[in-house]
């Protein structure tokens, strides 16, 4: 038996069910991780058949050898470097509905010399639609052995694993020119050849060298037609077609979803779901986290001897994680639904029938899905721009995509309007989510506004385009979905969890001691009294002359003009790497500075109070913070993720000015104005 | 110079229509694709001569709009569907 671990790599048309295919296979034994040296995702997943250990990686899904966006250059980078990513066998999946365009790209890899399978899926919707494909013939036709499988209801996927264990370097296959090929000197001349053509190609487009692209355009185009007429050659054999006993459900629900009329109703009511949903649906398990964790700090307190560590656990480090555990479930609804309307094809719908309004911002159809993405999170939204193929709508779509208000806003979100609004009253409409509903359309309006001024500014190099496969309609995958919310709920409480831990401990440090001498003076002062309202007074007193205190009354000046206080300007100084961080800090200032544990951390704020009597939370203090907190960049990893998409420290930092600026603006002028 | 508009004018007679003028429902098939710097993607999604191009339907706002080819719905832009030419079938 062969000890050594097999490395297979999925390859496939988008919307070819690659990615289901690759969950079936490798279950939850799968990971994320980054290339080598890079910031290129990809999957990588396991699994076993008898001693030999199988390693799988999904590649991102591409129509050609001939890369037209990052994505796809990522792709045929990851093929063309085959040595160093020690690939056995290449797994092709193929969407048998669609065969012709899907071999294209097959025949480009067949061509590079590897050892493949071709793994025929969704050979029931083919047949629905009235198309049915001769497998055995197919087989011959090819060369390469085919599995039908049904990688949503994981139909031979036995079959499939028990011969790509069996495949190697002896079932190298070729396509183009074959039969000019008789030796097997020859033949990899050949695969080198098509290898080195590819190699100088790619890295042309690398520089941007336009005369040369430009030039093999013509190549390209010619080879792409040869290939096709050979392809059609042979699907003329294996594939039969009866589309008048078809039926095309796909093309009726379109009817709805892409009607002049109804298409947008359906567009508006889906966003209108979900932020009703993330409201309403989570506000249960929401209210349980709360209360296991104002419970875990009381019990803290009680059974742990008053002192250091006593306060550091139930002031500093209980509060700052629940306050930020508890936006979960919002967060995970929310990715969630953004799966299911992903999984289903909408989502490409939406692209669709928003092309038009888009383009007039200098964006595109494709950005939408970053920018309904940003709602999640900008950091993998801003990785999925790579589909856009035009340089500058991409850009300009990276640029803007962090002003769609993302899940870290929304903890900072929920906490501020359950301020603003007290009362949410009986009826079935919480008002609380229309005025989240509100910040959302806010952001994108500063988005579109953005992407506008930016469209403006920057050169255009080459034309904007807009090809788009509208894929059928799917039944979303409950296990595609799961998987998805898993990753990143748990990339939330792990990679935000470490970052709010550590700020958390640094803040409850900062805020429980200080300079000495000032301490001890307060401590005097307060010696004479015993009772609870004085213990109050001398606390908040001490967080005045605590290390954080000095640090908000540090940037005071520059941030009262907004409505803000020093202590929130601690909140805005943690939150400078990460938004989430707000809820916490300001849990952890005022668990601080307030005896009882027991209350909520909006009734503890709504009693804050000016020095002057007012409350400190006033609607225009309020407001003000939302619409900083809406605009501002305050989130490193997004920053570190547009260096590295846009290879340049010129980008992040646009990003970053623009952006805080815009939002010191807005709120100093808003602010001015209710005030 | 007389003789050169003549022949620009009269040339060979004129392909056709382009797919963007394609009624909802109306099939044709593709008689060739401008050269462009998208003619290659367009081709690598199916549209070269030969293929048979549906027009399913318009998005709302007028553009794109939404083409059957080969079985599989492809979106375009007004501008590019412009590129393809057809003779209707």
């Amino acid at each position: 038996m062969n000890p050594k671990e097999k490395h297979i790599v999925l390859v496939g048309n988008p919307n070819s069910g690659k990615t289901t295919l690759f969950n079936a296979l490798t279950g939850l034994n799968q990971k994320i991780s980054n290339l080598p040296g890079t910031t290129i995702e990809k999957k990588t997943g396991h699994f076993q058949i008898g001693d030999q250990h199988v390693r799988i990686t999904d590649l991102p899904g591409t129509y050609s050898i001939h890369p037209k966006g990052e994505d796809e250059m990522i792709s045929i980078d990851y093929l063309l470097n085959f040595q160093k990513h020690e690939i056995d066998v290449i797994l092709f999946v193929a969407d048998a509905s669609n065969l012709s365009r899907n071999l294209l790209l097959y025949t480009q890899v067949a061509d590079l010399g590897f050892p493949m399978v071709l793994a025929l899926n969704m050979i029931d919707s083919a047949e629905k639609k009235g198309i049915s494909i001769d497998v055995e013939n197919l087989s011959a036709a090819l060369g390469v052995i085919v599995c039908p499988i049904n990688a949503r209801e994981g139909r031979g996927l036995d079959k499939l694993k028990n011969t790509l264990v069996k495949v190697n370097a002896a079932h190298q296959v070729t396509f183009f020119e074959s039969n000019d090929i008789s030796s097997y000197e020859a033949l990899n001349r050949h695969h080198t050849h098509y290898h080195n053509y590819l190699r100088k190609h790619l890295d042309n487009l690398r520089k941007n060298d336009q005369a040369d692209v430009i030039a093999n355009s013509r190549n390209i185009s010619e080879e792409t037609i040869s290939r096709y007429k050979k392809i059609d050659k042979i699907i003329e054999i294996v594939q039969y077609k009866n589309t008048e006993k078809g039926k095309n459900i796909t093309q009726r629900i379109d009817k709805i979803l892409l009607h002049p009329v109804y298409g947008f109703l359906v567009f508006y009511a889906t966003l209108f779901v979900i932020f009703q949903f993330i409201f309403k649906v989570a506000e249960y398990p929401m209210n349980w986290i709360e209360a296991i964790f104002s419970t875990l700090s009381g019990q803290i307190k009680a059974l742990l001897p008053e002192g250091m560590l006593s306060s550091l656990m139930a002031d500093g480090i209980v509060p700052g994680i629940g306050g930020v555990i508890v936006f979960l479930p919002q967060i995970m609804l929310l990715f969630a639904l953004l799966a299911i309307l992903e999984d289903s094809g909408y989502m490409t719908r939406v692209s669709f029938i928003t092309d038009r309004l888009m383009r007039k911002f200098g964006l595109n159809g494709k950005s939408v899905v970053p920018l309904i993405g940003g709602m999640a999170c900008a950091i993998p939204s801003i990785m999925a721009t790579r589909n856009i193929e035009n340089k500058k709508d991409r850009l300009i779509t990276i640029l803007v995509t962090p002003l769609m208000s993302c899940s870290a806003r929304l903890p900072v979100y929920t906490l501020l309007v359950s301020l603003l609004v007290t009362d949410k009253g009986d009826s079935w409409l919480d008002p609380r989510g229309l005025i989240l509903l509100g910040m959302y359309l806010l952001g994108f309006i500063a988005a579109l506004l953005f992407a506008f001024i930016f469209k403006l500014i920057l050169k255009q190099k080459h034309k904007s385009y807009f090809v788009l496969e509208l894929p059928d309609y799917r039944k979303p995958r409950l296990r595609n979905i799961l998987l998805t919310v898993k990753d990143k709920a748990g990339d939330f409480v792990f990679n935000a969890g470490k970052i709010i831990l550590i700020v958390s401990i640094v803040l409850w440090f900062l805020a429980s001691f200080g300079p000495s001498g000032k301490f001890d003076a307060i401590d005097r002062k307060y010696q004479s009294y015993r009772d609870a309202g004085m213990e109050e007074k001398k606390q908040s007193e001490k967080l005045e002359a605590s290390y954080a205190g000095m640090l908000g009354k540090a940037i005071e000046p520059a941030i009262k003009p907004l409505g803000y206080d020093w202590k929130i300007g601690i909140a805005l100084i943690t939150s400078l790497a990460a938004r989430e961080v707000f809820v916490g800090t300001i849990a952890t200032i005022y668990s601080v500075g307030d005896a009882d544990d027991e209350k909520s951390l909006s009734t503890v704020l709504s009693e804050q109070k000016r020095p002057d009597g007012s409350p400190l939370y006033s609607y225009a203090t309020i407001i003000s913070l939302l619409l900083f907190y809406a605009f501002a960049m305050q989130c490193f990893s997004t920053l570190a993720v547009t260096y590295r998409e846009t290879r340049s420290m010129k980008w992040p930092l646009v990003q970053m000015g623009y952006m805080t600026g815009f939002a010191y603006l807005v709120s100093l002028v808003v602010y001015q104005l209710m005030a | 110079m007389l003789l050169f508009r003549n022949v620009l004018n009269c040339g060979p007679k004129k392909p056709g229509m382009n797919a963007s003028e394609l009624k909802r429902g109306e099939s044709a098939r593709i008689n060739h694709v401008e050269f462009n710097e998208l003619q290659n993607k367009l081709i690598e999604m199916g549209c070269f001569e030969g293929n048979e191009i549906k027009m399913l339907y318009v998005a709302p706002l007028g553009d794109p709009i939404a083409y059957d080819i080969n079985g599989y719905i492809l979106g375009l832009r007004k501008e590019e569907a412009r590129l393809i030419k057809v003779v209707k079938l």
